[in-house]
């Protein structure tokens, strides 16, 4: 296994923690630095999403949009008829929540590069509540054609995220979370749009993570093993497209596939994870995330151990998936 | 495009409108009302107003023409075939399996569409963010933005968040073309979603607000001047139409919204108009 340069404290109390959107914060200064034609548009969020690090560099590259969700991604979608790279941030609940059809029809349909920015996404929003706490906005992009779909792990791989968005060229959508979280990768992990990464070695089941969940499954894999349980973990941080050579590699390898989201359980990573099997390789799959039910006020720990969202419940559902499902592929 | 005397722009426009009542009788589908009441807008901005290069079309220093009612395209194609983008033979593949003029506009399969449109509302917001960067972050003064709009469109909110982004960017220019048939698919704007007091809608969001008869060569060209004239404010132009225009039997009526003439209607429509509705008549007749 090729070494990814993690950091050495997985799973210890005192490891280092912090805002994936702070991630996209330094990323889009750094991306507006090396190409004058990033600009920047905000529906009135600007220093809870981040953007604000773009605005004070560059005031004249920034456009203020207020609360109107529609307009931010419309106008956007213009301004690159006159070649320029925009990203659009306001929270995934309100974009793409509100303006999916301008998104398609303006963006995707028209297949101009604007950078969908949704912070905030999942439950661990927290206390403001379900209304803000958004779970199907993976759902949402990843059936769009033309669309890719990226939920970096932590603030780290959400820099360079940010910065592969910027030149790809494509309508992208950037999925960031509010709370600080393990930030469990280091300037010397790679990270490429379309790339899946095996972080850890298993034999007995895969656990598949995508955004924030990739170091739960981390956490997970911890526990399983004083079970006995050998788990690999594969960290996705493209959704769509996925890298099927490394998905189906790893799951042909251990014959039981897992897979964890801070969002709605059907219809976005696990699906898509679920519609890959089904064709290349079919395997069975539990799909961790929400269940098909909306998220409430609580403190974001509280939050995502309600919804089972987390390495304790990972492990549990995985040890049980374990005993219960034969492994496949090994005849 | 200029050079053509007000005679000629007439004559240009009646072709334009021969084209549009051909072209939907051949796809089977389509709308009628909208193009035929905007082929005097359209004959003004593709041989007068625009400053353009159909055999160019992605030409830098071209003006933008976006149709947020996208539904209106086939006097854009129309328009755009006798100005030299493509064959006029190509209006026959309207709305069929492959064809580059797809129902609705599509960016991406015709080279001289700015967007794809046909959902409404979206239009004005993308003309302005193609205007505020050729105001605030790539200067040049010499490139103009016209947005057309239907009056039914203007029921979306998202019209309204782009006027309110244009006005406060005094995004001068910019300049919208509103199609005032006062028609929608439902009936009379007026008895589906009530528009007026349009103009002072517009004023209060920060623009300059001209009113014309939209079926006037004359007027369209004289009211996008006077727009572009406006420094300080974004400026939208009514331009009273009558849906369905030169057709005597589809004027007024919004049941010619969505519909396309059939064969025998297309016949009657073309004559009507190398008639200009019973005008002239001819020894064969």
């Amino acid at each position: 296994m090729i070494d990814l340069h993690l950091v050495e404290n997985i799973g210890a109390d005192d490891i280092k923690e912090d805002p994936i959107r702070k991630g996209f914060g330094r990323g889009l200064l750094a991306a507006g630095r090396q190409n004058e034609n990033v600009v920047a548009l905000c529906a009135d969020l600007t220093e809870s999403t981040q953007i604000s690090l773009f605005k004070n560099e560059f005031p004249d590259r920034f456009i203020e949009i207020g609360v109107a969700e529609q307009n931010l991604v419309t106008v956007a979608s213009g301004m690159t008829v006159i070649g320029k790279i925009p990203f659009t941030s306001s929270y995934a609940a309100f974009s793409p929540g509100r303006n999916w059809e301008q998104i398609r029809t303006t963006i995707c349909l028209n297949d101009q590069p604007v950078k969908i920015v949704g912070s905030h996404a999942g439950v661990s929003v927290g206390p403001d509540g379900a209304t803000h706490q958004m779970l199907e906005d993976i759902a949402l992009m990843r059936v769009l054609p033309n669309m890719i779909v990226l939920a970096p792990a932590d603030s780290v791989e959400a820099e360079k995220a940010t910065i592969a968005a910027a030149f790809n060229d494509k309508p992208t959508y950037l999925r960031l979370a509010r709370e600080a979280t393990p930030v469990f990768t280091t300037a010397e992990t790679p990270f490429e749009i379309g790339r899946a990464y095996v972080l850890r070695e298993g034999s007995d089941i895969t656990l598949l993570g995508t955004g924030t969940m990739t170091y739960q499954c981390l956490l997970a894999a911890q526990l399983l093993e004083k079970d006995g349980i050998s788990a690999e973990v594969v960290h996705v941080p493209t959704i769509k497209p996925l890298d099927q050579g490394t998905i189906l590699g790893s799951i042909h390898k251990t014959g039981r596939a897992l897979s964890a989201e801070e969002a709605q359980a059907a219809g976005g990573f696990g699906s898509a994870i679920a519609e890959l099997l089904s064709t290349e390789l079919p395997t069975p799959l539990r799909r961790i995330g929400m269940k098909d039910r909306f998220g409430e006020s609580g403190t974001p720990n509280e939050l995502l151990k309600h919804f089972g969202l987390d390495g304790e419940n990972i492990a549990q559902q995985a040890k049980e998936f374990v005993h219960n499902t034969p492994q496949y592929h090994k005849w | 495009m200029s050079g053509l005397t007000m005679t000629q722009l007439e004559e240009k426009a009646i072709t334009i409108r021969e084209d549009i009542i051909r072209m939907l009788e051949h796809a089977g589908s389509g709308h009628s009302a909208g193009p035929l009441g905007l082929s005097d807008v359209f004959t003004a901005l593709y041989f007068n107003i625009l400053k353009i290069d159909p055999k160019n079309p992605s030409w830098e220093e071209r003006d933008l023409l976006l149709l947020s009612n996208g539904h209106c395209v086939p006097v854009q194609y129309a328009a755009m075939a006798e100005a030299g983008y493509f064959p006029v033979d190509e209006l026959m593949t309207l709305r069929k399996l492959g064809s580059r003029l797809q129902g609705h506009p599509e960016r991406t399969k015709l080279p001289g569409l700015e967007t794809t449109s046909g959902p409404l509302g979206s239009g004005l917001s993308q003309a302005a963010g193609m205007a505020y960067v050729l105001k605030n972050i790539t200067p040049n003064p010499h490139r103009w933005v016209y947005v057309v709009m239907g009056d039914g469109e203007l029921d979306e909110g998202n019209i309204w968040e782009a006027a309110m982004f244009a006005g406060k960017n005094k995004l001068h220019n910019l300049i919208g073309i509103v199609d005032r048939n006062n028609i929608q698919i439902d009936g009379s704007t007026e008895d589906v979603m009530p528009l007026e007091d349009l103009k002072g809608k517009w004023e209060s969001f920060g623009w300059h607000v001209q009113e014309i008869d939209g079926n006037n060569i004359e007027s369209i060209i004289d009211g996008c001047s006077m727009a572009r004239a406006i420094t300080n404010q974004p400026s939208v132009i009514i331009a009273h139409t009558i849906p369905g225009k030169g057709v005597d039997f589809m004027e007024y009526d919004y049941h010619w919204h969505g519909a396309p003439p059939n064969s025998e209607q297309a016949k009657e429509a073309l004559g009507k108009l190398r008639s200009l509705n019973g005008k002239i008549t001819g020894e064969h007749e």
